[in-house]
């Protein structure tokens, strides 16, 4: 493990942000912190940082802990969710910045800033000023300035918060290139899931100052392991009596479920070809066009759900009643989430194949 | 469109108007008077009352207590803003409340607080007599005095300016191994420099015109612990008009002098907020 934390607790005027916080990070990651606003991710960050420091626990990065070290001693890079550009000084002086305090030879210092810009592409805008840039341009400067000595590891908060959705998405993959192409190990937090899911190798979710999970994208998408994972992930809604659908039994000890949009088909009444048995029908609420598709709130029985549509099927009017087959749903109590998948549709299988 | 129009632009000029009479007859009239009065008697009177021994002499002293205190204030006032902004510390409420006292407070107590510290009465009159350092009615006094009516004034300046820029810059800097003082020389100092000069020169005006406070500690003795203030006074009080008038004339050009300085500060301030 590169990166350590073990049994990391903090608390802020009896707030407590971090609870026995434990997880590793191999070299060469690039890792996101998952979680809700007040999660306690961005405190793990500026502890492992050294901007903050735990109350209890170990914070080990390759292979010393670093707990009594000050932050400017760790070899770390920040990139700030605000960027915390240097405003009175240029572009280059920025990059610069961290070079000139290490001492470095001023031929090195100019070789290394050049090597930057051209890495974040913003060649001929040396001498321009933080506030003469745009925010995408912002976030590669801080992130340049970052880079700039050579950390061994890079943390990012919120790198993509201030940016407009549209250049949000290239900014993410660029972020995601550019840190393969260093090989730095980097960590970066977020709220949002699909940047996580999008740019991370592994995830990891906080939920009120604990991990709750750790695992690739997909595992974690797939293989939610705890009931808060399971309800964060994805467009989860849950459903409080699962027994009542067809395909779906009373499992003892999990009393809700939960169903996303993938684990649902929709369809028009009559036109399902295979498993009308195992269907059910429900009515449509409501419909939401997204662009790519159609976003359906549909009512079974009381309990409502959310399907998507694909823009080319046959189109479905609110107030009409279709076929929904639900394949599978995460039951979930308090501590444990299991997978159940429709029965009917196992046993059609056995019949058929 | 048209008479709504018109009825704005009476408004604006009857405003404009009020506003003009106001400042003639509080301020221009007045400084204008300060200047035919020290005339009235020719050019002579005016000249031999400025270069009078006792009016140089006060005129240097007021020079030394102002730029003292300037000095020891801008210090101050930079590292209160400083670490109040900063950083994070029990008690930065009760410093930044301690901080405003002078600006409540009358300077007469000012001066009479100084009194009863160091004076003959005081406290610390024993030590002071054992040490031989003399600092009611002399020198030391009249500035500890002006410090302590002017000492808000940078800060006052300089925290708003601070808070606003938040601490993230410096914690990027320090995480990068910066230290200090060069966190502050490369980034918190270019955003308060302007900000800080604006304080200085509020803080010299108040210091070169202060009276209260100075004239309780400095015991008025002529040449020696005389402010400009003092001196002028003194001549008005001996009915020496014209000389006074002609003394005024001096703390007038100095506050003209200070107010173009203000206003060039201020507009650079702004071109600045604007551009950041």
């Amino acid at each position: 493990m590169y990166v350590e934390l073990k049994n990391i607790n903090k608390t802020f005027n009896g707030f407590q942000a971090s609870r026995d916080v434990s997880f590793g990070i191999e070299q060469g990651q690039l890792v996101g912190l998952l979680g809700p606003s007040g999660s306690g991710k961005t405190t793990i960050l500026r502890m492992i940082a050294g901007l903050e420091y735990p109350d209890s626990g170990d914070i080990i990065i390759n292979g010393v802990r670093v707990n009594d070290i000050p932050a400017s001693k760790r070899g770390i890079g920040f990139v700030f969710q605000s960027y915390a550009l240097f405003r009175y000084m240029t572009v280059y002086d920025n990059i610069a910045f961290g070079l000139e305090v290490q001492r470095s030879r001023k031929a090195d210092i100019r070789a290394r800033v050049a090597e930057l810009i051209k890495l974040i592409g913003l060649e001929g805008m040396e001498k321009r000023y933080p506030h003469q840039l745009s925010g995408g341009q912002r976030q590669r400067v801080a992130f340049a300035r970052a880079l700039a000595p050579n950390p061994q590891l890079l943390l990012l908060d919120e790198p993509f918060a201030a940016i407009d959705a549209k250049v949000r998405r290239e900014l993410r993959a660029w972020l995601r290139e550019t840190i393969n192409k260093v090989g730095i190990t980097s960590i970066f937090v977020t709220h949002d899931q699909d940047e996580a899911i999008e740019v991370a190798d592994e995830i990891i979710i906080t939920n009120a100052g604990q991990v709750e999970q750790k695992g690739s994208p997909v595992e974690i998408y797939k293989h939610p392991a705890t009931p808060f994972s399971a309800q964060f992930i994805g467009q989860s809604r849950t459903v409080e009596n699962y027994a009542a659908l067809n395909g779906f039994e009373h499992v003892a000890g999990f009393d809700r479920a939960i169903v996303r949009p993938e684990f649902i088909d929709v369809e028009k009444r009559g036109k399902r070809l295979m498993f009308e048995s195992a269907a059910e029908t429900g009515v449509v609420e409501s419909i939401f066009f997204r662009g790519n598709l159609s976003e359906l709130t549909i009512n079974l029985g009381g309990t409502r759900i959310i399907a998507n549509r694909a823009l080319e099927a046959e189109e479905v009017a609110v107030g009409e009643e279709v076929s929904v087959l639900i394949y599978r749903l995460y039951l979930y109590n308090d501590s444990a989430v299991r997978l159940a998948e429709n029965v009917l549709i196992r046993d059609v299988n056995t019949v058929f194949i | 469109m048209k008479p709504k129009a018109v009825k704005k632009s009476a408004t604006k000029y009857i405003l404009i108007a009020l506003a003009v009479l106001f400042i003639a007859v509080m301020l221009a009239v007045p400084l204008a008077t300060v200047l035919v009065y020290a005339l009235r008697q020719g050019w002579d009177t005016f000249a031999a009352a400025i270069v009078d021994p006792y009016a140089i002499k006060a005129l240097k002293l007021t020079l030394t207590a102002a730029g003292t205190t300037v000095v020891l204030n801008t210090f101050f006032g930079v590292f209160a803003s400083w670490a109040i902004t900063k950083f994070r510390f029990r008690g930065k409420q009760i410093l930044t409340t301690l901080i405003d006292i002078p600006f409540a407070i009358s300077p007469v107590i000012a001066g009479l607080v100084f009194i009863y510290v160091f004076g003959r009465i005081g406290w610390a009159y024993p030590f002071l007599q054992a040490h031989d350092i003399k600092i009611v009615f002399a020198v030391p006094g009249i500035i500890l005095a002006t410090i302590f009516v002017t000492f808000p004034f940078i800060s006052r300046e300089l925290i708003p300016l601070m808070q606003s820029s938040g601490t993230d810059e410096e914690e990027a800097a320090a995480l990068m191994g910066a230290g200090g003082l060069r966190i502050y020389r490369k980034i918190t100092f270019p955003h308060v420099k302007w900000g800080l000069l604006y304080g200085i020169i509020l803080c010299t005006a108040r210091a070169v015109g202060e009276f209260g406070a100075v004239s309780v500690v400095s015991g008025h003795l002529r040449g020696k612990t005389n402010t400009l203030p003092l001196h002028i006074e003194i001549l008005f009080s001996e009915f020496h008009l014209t000389a006074s008038f002609a003394v005024s004339s001096i703390l007038v050009a100095m506050t003209v002098v200070i107010l173009v300085l203000r206003n060039i500060v201020e507009y650079r301030v702004k071109r600045e907020e604007r551009s950041h």
